[in-house]
């Protein structure tokens, strides 16, 4: 408990130091507001500007979990048919790859053209960025089922899909949660890109047209909603996982050895 | 009970060269025999135990379980590996009744059961525990539970104290005789420990590697039940010795004909 109260507070004193840093050395060498902002002046203006902050953040939220959860319907069953069948492995893993080579941010544009400039490009783009590890860290963790146990499975003359249901996907759960978190931080990614190309909603199009209108305060502020947007789905799936598969973080949390 | 007749297994990998596992091996086990199979790594000792609980076929040759020929798994044998491969989300209680849940069986039925054999383990009132929360030692205790709780006539262990410390393994050496003494079972036991094999078994079956052949097998005349102060009878040594003189023997011929 206090190992974790230590954990909390290290990182939070670090910010705030920065923060306290940042804002005497702009003061003492009077750089430009324009160009990088205060950290007051950003908490002032992002609370001036806290309904439209909200309302934008709020697009981005679910222009996010749309695409999260897309890429979650999607990859789960698409890393199951990879690990059970040789061929498809074989047909689709090297392609997987190649999309996953070119540059999101390239089809970007692209997708706009094809899928119009409202929510649904931006929820593909999503998709796109973050269902790649969930594919790889799902097949990885199926594959990952001691032989010993598939044997045993085998012996008991247990069918494909008992032995899927009781002993593999629950064996894959904790690598299925890891891709999970780094799917859902690429999510927020992919939908603030499809939100620089084209938009009229959304904390992306916020940066855009307050930068072009010299608000860096405003711009500033919207990153912050977008950092804690980022941190807090992170921290929402690292809780699932808690609950899902606890005897995995017990063991990941304490690994001191049972006494005899 | 297990009737082997020169049982021959060529592993065929897709990349290099068909690996000859076992080479014409002939081997009858009794009803409630006590058997091991000790030799040096690439013998083919796991592999025997494979083609006994019909996990792989045999290339050539007849392997024969209660008169029944073995083509495939059949639900009459429990298995324990090295490690204990227990379910960690599972409590212990949960992971002996795993077996009976992959045979499709109704768990509840033999939720008895598996509280008595736990208890004969000597693990009551872990009952609710994790295995995360267990040693080595009691973990592979669950999984031998776990081998029983559908009371199999026959178990087969894969070096199952081969992960375990010494003291540790001598005193689950005992334990696995004590559970034996109560649920008599046909124990086909793989080991690379010489003495563990002569004080748990009626019979040591010595093999040799490369290919995987019979060189020898042992009757083990020592009165049961067995007690670890065996170690120092004259008989235990001379078994002991005879074991190791044939695996170096065999040993240093095949090194010979490979060179």
């Amino acid at each position: 408990m206090r190992d974790r109260l230590v954990g909390l507070l290290l990182p939070v004193g670090v910010l705030v130091g920065t923060l306290v840093v940042w804002e005497i050395v702009w003061r003492v060498f009077n750089v430009p507001r324009f160009v990088v902002p205060l950290p007051s002046g950003i908490l002032v203006e992002g609370w001036q500007w806290r309904g439209y902050l909200l309302y934008h953040g709020w697009v981005t939220l679910y222009e996010t979990l749309g695409g999260f959860a897309l890429s979650i319907v999607v990859g789960t069953p698409l890393a199951i048919m990879l690990v059970y069948s040789t061929t498809l492995r074989r047909a689709l893993y090297p392609l997987l790859v190649v999309t996953q080579a070119i540059p999101k941010v390239a089809i970007a544009p692209v997708l706009l053209l094809l899928l119009g400039a409202g929510e649904i490009s931006k929820v593909v783009i999503a998709f796109l960025v973050s269902f790649f590890p969930i594919v790889v860290d799902t097949a990885t963790g199926l594959a990952a089922t001691p032989p010993e146990l598939l044997d045993l499975s085998r012996s008991y003359r247990a069918s494909a899909a008992r032995t899927f249901i009781k002993v593999r996907f629950p064996m894959a759960l904790p690598f299925f949660f890891s891709g999970l978190k780094v799917a859902v931080t690429l999510a927020v990614i992919g939908a603030v890109v499809g939100e620089f190309v084209g938009s009229d909603k959304g904390l992306g199009y916020v940066i855009v047209s307050a930068t072009s209108y010299w608000k860096s305060n405003l711009a500033f502020a919207a990153m912050l909603v977008l950092a804690a947007m980022a941190v807090g789905l992170f921290a929402l799936v690292e809780l699932c996982e808690r609950l899902v598969c606890p005897w995995y973080t017990v063991a990941r949390e304490d690994a001191e050895p049972a006494a005899e | 009970m297990i009737e082997l007749e020169g049982v021959t297994k060529i592993f065929r990998p897709r990349h290099g060269d068909p690996v000859r596992a076992l080479d014409d091996v002939t081997l009858a086990v009794k009803e409630k025999e006590f058997v091991s199979l000790v030799g040096p790594s690439g013998c083919g000792k796991s592999t025997l135990l494979k083609l006994v609980a019909g996990l792989v076929l045999a290339t050539s040759g007849t392997v024969r379980v209660r008169g029944r020929e073995v083509r495939e798994p059949y639900p009459d044998a429990g298995f324990v590996f090295q490690s204990a491969v227990l379910l960690p989300w599972r409590t212990v209680l949960d992971n002996v009744l795993f077996s009976i849940e992959m045979l499709g069986r109704p768990a509840r039925a033999h939720r008895g059961q598996a509280v008595a054999l736990l208890e004969l383990a000597g693990l009551a009132g872990f009952e609710e525990k994790y295995p995360g929360e267990l040693s080595g030692g009691m973990q592979q205790r669950v999984a031998i539970c776990r081998a029983l709780v559908h009371d199999p006539g026959l178990l087969l262990m894969d070096e199952p104290f081969g992960a375990l410390d010494a003291m540790t393994r001598e005193e689950m050496s005992l334990e696995l005789l004590r559970i034996w003494d109560e649920r008599r079972k046909t124990i086909l036991f793989v080991t690379h420990s010489i003495p563990e094999a002569i004080l748990l078994s009626d019979r040591v079956v010595v093999m040799t590697p490369r290919p995987g052949r019979l060189a020898r097998v042992l009757e083990i005349d020592l009165p049961r039940p067995r007690r670890v102060e065996m170690e120092f009878d004259d008989r235990f040594r001379r078994y002991s010795e005879e074991i190791r003189s044939l695996i170096a023997i065999r040993s240093a011929g095949a090194a010979a004909r490979r060179a």
